[in-house]
């Protein structure tokens, strides 16, 4: 019960991680977003891609966080500031579920269904937004929803770096051996975490078809 | 060879055309047909034959690996692909509706594409919908909403919709009862007579192919083993032919009488 004492007298301090811990979340989905579906897309549509684009986004899940800000520190205007830094690692980290999930999606809507547009005459660009991406959007979210759950956990590592968040609470309580202070940024870490799982969750149920 | 002009009244032509998989194993084996304007040739044949193959040829979902094909005396490959599907309407297989859209905009979709304006289209559909006998108020249901039965009649309505000249219909009478069949059938004979459509109409189905065609294609492991009349096909002795005949039972001389 300690912990709410702290949580309580300390709110400001704990919403203003939050918030700078969703800011980090959202940033760097939404980015993952914007580049992910298009990538997605574009490898159903260029097999040959196809490989070398999911082969890369898995490389860069496997590589350890503090690793990966460790790599990323050298870049130009993005090693500059703690936040940027953090964002790039994160949206690399949502890139492959983004990916995967867009490029499934379109590849297991039914082939008769296709078929049946291809034959009537629809053109590529009328075939992918009014057939495949409206019948493969409950997949595409779910891809938001993993990414998004992944990276709120992520995202308190960004605190190492100097970057925010709830993680500060974490790492301060590793240091000073304090629970409290952890569990006052992991709790509202895994409300977040929990939050994303049921809204998109729920999103994803309604974009499904049937 | 090839130097003839196509004749006027010839809506397809094959001459010649092959189609192989890039292993190298060949679906369909020097493939000559003529359809003409205004006919039902029926493509029969067994599980496998090729059927479905000759007839993504002809809307190019498959490109033909040797001859020529011809739609409207012109090269298949020298059309607008976008053009020469909207021109042909298609029954697949697998019906194939799309499963967000609600049984209008199924129906609809070749003139919302062709920039119908939506009244015209809604108007169309409505029409349409008495064309293959369904109730006005299904226009608003999903797929999901609808009976096997009345699935095929939407896909049948929504490859009739911006009036093409040219029908591929892949068994668009498939799986269902033999009543329903029955009654289908009869109103595509009916709609045939009205409308004139050049079609190529695939089945499996001796009776039906008897009862449909002007003519009936039998297709044997990629290769078409005959070209007859419904009537030169029940008298016919050619081994192929007489095999699928006894294949159907022995009461076939009746086939023109319902
Ligand atoms: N994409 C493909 N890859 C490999 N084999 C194929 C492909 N498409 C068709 N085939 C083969 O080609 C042959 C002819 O197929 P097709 O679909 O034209 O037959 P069909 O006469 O329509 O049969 P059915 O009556 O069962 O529909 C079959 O042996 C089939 O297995
Ligand atoms: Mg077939």
């Amino acid at each position: 019960m300690q912990t709410w004492q702290f949580i309580v007298q300390n709110y400001t301090q704990v919403l203003e991680l939050t918030f700078e811990h969703l800011w980090l979340v959202l940033v760097s989905t939404a980015l993952a977003v914007v580049v992910g579906i298009p990538l997605g897309i574009l490898i159903t549509r260029r097999p040959l891609l196809n490989k070398p684009v999911l082969g890369l986004a898995n490389v860069i899940q496997t590589i350890p966080s503090l690793a990966l800000f460790g790599i990323l520190l050298p870049a130009p205007w993005i090693g500059a500031r703690a936040d940027r830094l953090a964002i790039l690692a994160l949206t690399l980290y949502a890139l492959l579920p983004m990916i995967r999930n867009t490029y499934v999606g379109i590849k297991s809507v039914d082939r008769a269904i296709i078929e049946a547009g291809r034959g009537m005459g629809m053109t590529d660009h009328q075939l992918l937004w009014q057939v495949e991406l409206p019948l493969s959007l409950g997949v595409i979210v779910a891809g938001v929803r993993v990414a998004t759950v992944i990276s709120v956990g992520l995202a308190t590592i960004a605190a190492a770096i100097g970057a925010g968040g709830l993680g500060e609470y974490i790492f301060r309580g590793l240091a000073m051996v304090n629970n409290q202070v952890i569990l006052a940024g992991a709790i509202p870490a895994a409300l977040l975490a929990l939050a994303a799982d049921f809204g998109l969750g729920w999103l994803e149920k309604s974009l499904s078809p049937r | 060879m090839h130097d003839a002009a196509p004749p006027r009244d010839l809506a397809i032509e094959f001459r010649n055309v092959a189609y192989r998989l890039e292993n190298g194993r060949e679906l369909l084996c020097d493939l000559n047909l003529q359809v003409r304007r205004g006919e039902t040739l029926v493509l029969l044949g067994r599980s496998g034959s090729g059927k479905t193959t000759t007839l993504k040829l002809i809307n190019r979902l498959l490109d033909a690996s040797g001859g020529d094909l011809l739609v409207e005396g012109k090269p298949v490959r020298g059309w607008d692909v976008i053009r020469l599907r909207r021109m042909i309407g298609y029954v697949i297989q697998e019906v194939g509706l799309f499963p967000h859209f609600t049984v209008e905009r199924n129906i609809g979709l070749v003139p919302s594409i062709d920039n119908w304006p939506p009244e015209r289209v809604r108007k169309r559909v409505q029409e349409l919908l008495k064309v293959v006998g369904l109730d006005p108020e299904v226009a608003s249901r999903h797929p999901r909403e609808l009976s096997g039965g009345q699935r095929q009649r939407v896909g049948v309505a929504r490859a009739l919709a911006a009036d093409p000249p040219i029908l591929l219909m892949d068994e668009p009478f498939g799986a269902l009862d033999p009543i329903t069949r029955a009654e289908l059938q009869r109103e595509f004979l009916d709609l045939q007579r009205r409308l004139q459509k050049t079609v190529v109409f695939v089945t499996h189905d001796l009776r039906e192919a008897l009862l449909l065609g002007t003519r009936i294609a039998l297709m044997e492991t990629g290769r078409l083993i005959s070209l007859l009349t419904p009537e030169e096909f029940v008298r016919s002795s050619e081994p192929m032919v007489t095999a699928y005949l006894e294949a159907f039972g022995t009461d076939l001389h009746d086939w023109r009488t319902h």
